[in-house]
């Protein structure tokens, strides 16, 4: 699926960059060293925004296009921030199969978010993840490490109300 | 060099060893259809149009055939190499009808009908109609830049956009975002291309194998200041034009057809038609006497050229430190418009607005420089409108003018005389060397024995060369394509190389391979090296050109004498000189 880009305002400090910078130091001269950088990036900030690719870029001296050409290639790159609430649904086959794809598509119109995407204000975050292992409960979503299992889109309301603030 | 024998369809060659495939079956006059392999810009396999089945060697019995893709197959040994089975034909007709099933096939309205190279391949393989039906991946024109135009509807995936913008230029503004179905060729975070560090160069679009990328048409605007009685429409043609519109009416690559071209843009209707080579003169006087300002008066050295207006922009983008290096000359095409509006517009009673400067030039990143700050001598801008050769070309067809017949025609007074030394600034060293004739006679005060300098000829992406001027050793280097530039002027930066003077083209060969010259296929760029072909033919105009230094161009001693004073005067500067802006990325 296409990558949506983020519109969560951008709060990196200055401490996180210079990890950042001494981080991609110590990967001077070592070839094909794009992949680390950016996973040890993500793990810094989170995911991967514009400003965080622009420091790889100077850094690198690589083109900021052939950063985000990764970052979009690849699943494991997120473009978007975690929301204060994490919204995740499971798309693992057993909860796809029980109807996850409504509980996906009931949430995102609540919330008007598109899947793999932040609210501009950063407060909730909504994620289609792979198999989660609860198969038992399908489908199933989690809001932060909570986990609502055999769920209807008529419970979606009830449960978001639970993150108002 | 060590040769192996290559079996190519039940004959023996002999080959260089560590050729791929493709290059083998030259050997064998076979053209092997290539979309994404483009010779020395992109070799990625990616397109699986060029497979052909090979048998290897195994002791001494030969193994089974496979479909391999020549493009980055390396022929090995006692290889049996076969590239016209009919199970290659319905494997590239097949990959064709794939493709197909995901392009925009509206060939009718499209720029590069009846010179695509996967509507040519259509044809070759009798493909009807595509057999797959279903989606088709989503995109959006991107029209932001002034000189490229990108439509990803007709994208074929190939990259070689991609490799001539990263390899080749070494900017790499382009490239594949997302993955799979979602593929598509674009800037960083979706950006239009106009807000990216891109020069217009253009080398995306001569890549381009389909209609996906294409200059902005300006062609119109032209045609509506031809047909207003009100204005004085003229033009002037680059160098490099003449040794490349006839390629446009199926003339062989490095056919000069200089009289021709003339003859068409007077029945075009221009009221004046102009050799561009003048105000290359023009230039040389100009930048050769600010090298030896700089020289004498402790200047930013090197000086480094500004004809190129790619390389300008790629300057401000990527080594913003280094505009002060630049001579603030404008472009022969710049300084054409400025003494048109300024010098003739007085000379003829002419208010400068009511004239229609029209550029002929081989580049899509002029159309960039004409809107550039400060480049406006008369209060409006020096150059109307800049016309890439390919406009040119359908222009000529529109008008429905028979190029082929017409009868050689000469460039009008009094911009009709351009030197030798103008003729060549479109191949790569040409400026330098046309500014070494410049500097050579007048320090020393006597004419030059012999006129080449042929050591910065030639098509290596980066030449250098030492010449002793009088008492003056300059050292002098020469670079084109701006991913050689970019080596250049590091070495430069860290002391390695010692210059005075250089010149940069954007364009790998120069001018004669910019980014508005006539598409070629990939299988006429495989057998020939058009940088050299096409710059041959400025070359040879030099050699028979009856003036061959600018300082002997007549026309240009006459605007000194009439308009301008003296070289670098106060006047030649505010009309003939510009400024840069630090872009950075």
């Amino acid at each position: 699926m296409k990558k949506s880009l983020t519109t969560v305002t951008f709060c990196g400090t200055p401490e996180q960059e210079a990890k950042l910078v001494e981080i991609i130091a110590g990967y001077k001269d070592v070839p094909g060293s794009m992949m680390p950088i950016m996973q040890e990036a993500q793990s810094i900030y989170g995911y991967l925004p514009i400003e965080v690719m622009q420091i790889i870029a100077r850094e690198t001296g690589a083109p900021l296009e052939e950063i985000y050409g990764i970052a979009t290639f690849y699943a494991q790159f997120k473009l978007n921030p975690n929301g204060k609430y994490a919204i995740a649904v499971c798309l693992g086959t057993a909860c796809y199969v029980k109807g996850a794809g409504a509980l996906v598509d009931k949430i995102s119109q609540e919330l008007n978010l598109p899947v793999d995407s932040t609210t501009p204000d950063g407060k909730y975050s909504l994620e289609a993840t792979r198999c989660i292992g609860a198969c038992g409960l399908a489908p199933v979503m989690t809001v932060n490490g909570d986990v609502y299992g055999r769920l209807v889109p008529e419970q979606i309301p009830g449960i978001l109300a639970k993150y108002k603030d | 060099m060590e040769m192996i024998t290559v079996t190519i369809n039940g004959k023996n060659y002999t080959v260089e060893k560590g050729c791929t495939v493709l290059e083998a079956a030259k050997a064998a006059k076979i053209d092997i259809p290539t979309l994404c392999y483009l010779k020395d810009i992109n070799e990625i396999g990616a397109c699986r149009l060029c497979l052909v089945e090979v048998a290897e060697k195994r002791g001494d019995a030969l193994g089974p055939y496979r479909m391999v893709t020549a493009c980055v197959y390396p022929a090995t040994d006692g290889m049996s190499v076969l590239t016209n089975t009919p199970k290659i034909a319905a494997s590239r007709k097949m990959n064709l009808e794939l493709l197909l099933s995901n392009h925009n096939k509206q060939c009718l309205s499209c720029v590069r009908s009846t010179n695509c190279e996967l509507q040519q391949l259509c044809r070759d393989y009798g493909v009807e109609e595509s057999h797959f039906g279903g989606a088709v991946t989503e995109s959006k024109i991107d029209d932001s830049s002034v000189s490229i135009i990108r439509d990803n509807s007709k994208c074929v995936l190939c990259r070689r956009c991609v490799a001539a913008c990263k390899k080749t230029q070494g900017i790499g503004v382009i490239g594949a975002n997302n993955r799979g179905f979602d593929t598509q060729i674009g800037c960083a975070f979706e950006s239009p291309l106009a807000e990216t560090s891109c020069i217009n160069c253009g080398q995306c679009i001569v890549a381009c194998p389909v209609g996906a990328l294409y200059e902005r048409d300006d062609t119109d605007k032209v045609f509506e200041a031809l047909a207003d009685p009100a204005k004085h429409v003229v033009i002037c043609t680059a160098p490099s034009v003449r040794a490349q519109i006839g390629e446009c009416f199926d003339y062989e690559p490095g056919t000069d057809v200089e009289g021709k071209m003339v003859a068409a843009l007077k029945a075009l209707g221009f009221d004046g038609v102009y050799d561009m080579n003048l105000t290359a003169d023009l230039t040389i006087v100009e930048e050769a006497n600010e090298l030896l300002g700089r020289i004498q008066n402790g200047g930013a050295l090197p000086l480094i050229t500004s004809c190129s207006p790619g390389w300008v922009k790629y300057c401000e983008h990527y080594f913003p430190e280094m505009t002060e290096n630049l001579s603030s000359c404008k472009s022969p095409q710049q300084m054409f418009g400025a003494i048109v509006k300024t010098y003739y517009a007085d000379k003829m009673g002419w208010d400068p607005k009511d004239i229609f400067m029209v550029s002929a030039i081989p580049c899509t990143a002029k159309k960039f420089e004409v809107g550039r700050a400060d480049q406006s001598a008369a209060g409006v801008p020096d150059v109307d409108v800049a016309i890439t050769t390919r406009e040119l070309g359908r222009m000529i067809k529109k008008a429905g003018i028979n190029f082929r017949a017409l009868d050689d025609a000469a460039f009008d007074d009094p911009f009709a005389i351009g030197s030798g030394a103008g003729a060549i600034f479109g191949a790569t060293g040409g400026v330098m060397e046309a500014a070494l004739r410049y500097a050579a006679e007048v320090i020393q005060g006597k004419k030059l024995e012999k006129l080449e300098f042929v050591e910065v000829r030639g098509v290596e992406g980066i030449k250098t060369a030492s010449y002793k001027v009088g008492d003056l050793t300059v050292n002098v280097a020469v670079a084109s394509g701006t991913a050689n530039a970019k080596a250049l002027l590091n070495k430069i930066k860290a002391g390695e190389l010692d210059v005075q003077f250089v010149e940069i083209m954007a364009c790998p060969g120069g001018c004669v391979n910019g980014g508005g010259q006539p598409h070629q296929p990939a299988s006429v760029r495989m057998n020939m090296d058009l940088r050299a072909v096409r710059a041959a033919v400025l070359y040879n105009d030099d050699k028979n050109a009856d003036v061959r230094t600018s300082q002997d161009n007549l026309a240009v001693q006459k605007i000194y004498d009439e308009f301008l004073g003296a070289p670098n005067s106060h006047k030649a500067h505010e009309i003939l000189h510009t400024t840069y802006v630090k872009r950075g990325l």
